[in-house]
């Protein structure tokens, strides 16, 4: 009996490991800490239409390079319910400007948690920034968007196609995103051990 | 005389800097493909790092391996850097000079990594480092830091 309940733990671990969320999936929940020291879950958002959920940083440029953009894709879409909820998934003790405090210094509207439980791994994010646009369809949390927030990283004047932007008017219409997945550069995350 | 002599050891060094100093290519990912598929008998070890990146920075020592830099031996490193182009000049070239980086740098110069991130590998996720071996049109890939006996294993695995 003990070598079955062995067995069924290894397995289990092994799928959490290889968890890696496609379009369509149902979006895990997750229940960390805020900024405000309050736990925010996905649950609390079961009312909205969907949510932006951004892995991301403080110390990586490319996370650099979206902080206002993330900032004004809140502003945008919160009141059109679709919010954003970042989440870091950066142990401090690698990157010292990932810690908490330097969290709390953002200042940010809306949800910035620290994910020490491994969430990341769940969602299979790899790097910040890392976008996954939830769909609410009444029956949980859907994937509908994974990658890129636009196309052009480094400069935010030279953007041509808003890829997360475009998945949710595609969402709002009913319709599946177009691309459904893109690809970005960003930090590799490391996390909490 | 003390004059012509702190002169010219000015001039010395100058000359020795601009010796030493890296010419940083900008290349396309095309540009970058074309190359390393030549159909040459050179197997190129092809890192994708920036000097942004702790992780790529801690990893970039095994790429000065003597058996990695050995042209008797038909091996060749490029380190494709994605800093910013807007920083060549003030980050990425200093860099090179303080760590003594004598493998060939190059500076990707490409606008949206969705394009080209697929044309590297179709599984990699965008996260660096990553590194790439080409040889004889195979090609193995390897995402995340490595070490240097991981890099000897990931070579030996292009050719079974």
């Amino acid at each position: 009996m003990q070598k079955v309940f062995l067995f069924a733990v290894l397995f289990i671990g092994v799928n959490i490991i290889q968890a890696q969320l496609k379009v369509g999936d149902i979006a895990p929940d997750f229940k960390l800490t805020n900024t405000d020291y309050q736990k925010v879950a996905l649950s609390d958002y079961n009312d909205q239409e969907g949510v932006i959920v951004v892995f991301t940083c403080n110390h990586c440029p490319y996370a650099k390079f979206y902080e206002e953009r993330i900032n004004l894709l809140h502003k945008t879409y919160a009141p059109q319910k679709f919010p954003v909820v970042a989440i870091n998934p950066n142990d401090s003790v690698k990157y010292a400007t990932d810690g908490f405090s330097h969290m709390v210094k953002k200042g940010y509207k809306f949800p910035y948690l620290l994910d020490n439980e491994g969430v990341y791994k769940a969602y299979g994010a790899t790097k910040t920034p890392h976008v996954f646009l939830l769909n609410n369809t009444g029956k949980g949390f859907e994937i509908a968007y994974i990658g890129a927030i636009d196309d052009s990283p480094q400069e935010a004047s030279q953007v041509q196609v808003k890829y997360l932007e475009d998945a949710i008017s595609s969402v709002k219409a009913g319709k599946a995103a177009q691309p459904a997945i893109t690809k970005a550069i960003g930090c590799s995350i490391k996390p909490f051990q | 005389m003390k004059r012509i002599c702190t002169l010219l050891l000015i001039v010395g060094l100058c000359a020795f800097n601009s010796l030493k100093a890296q010419n940083v290519e900008e290349i396309t990912i095309k540009q970058l493909l074309s190359r390393v598929n030549e159909n040459t008998d050179t197997l190129y070890v092809v890192n994708f790092w920036a000097t942004w990146c702790p992780p790529c920075v801690e990893e970039l020592p095994i790429f000065a391996a003597p058996e990695l830099n050995d042209s008797d031996r038909n091996v060749k490193v490029l380190l494709v850097s994605l800093d910013f182009k807007s920083q060549k000049e003030k980050q990425l070239l200093p860099f090179l000079e303080k760590k003594k980086i004598q493998q060939e740098v190059i500076l990707l110069d490409e606008r949206n990594p969705n394009d080209w991130i697929e044309q590297i590998e179709e599984s990699w996720s965008g996260a660096i480092p990553a590194t790439v071996v080409y040889h004889q049109n195979k090609k193995v890939f390897h995402e995340g830091e490595m070490t240097l006996p991981q890099l000897h294993e990931l070579i030996r695995s292009i050719n079974q």
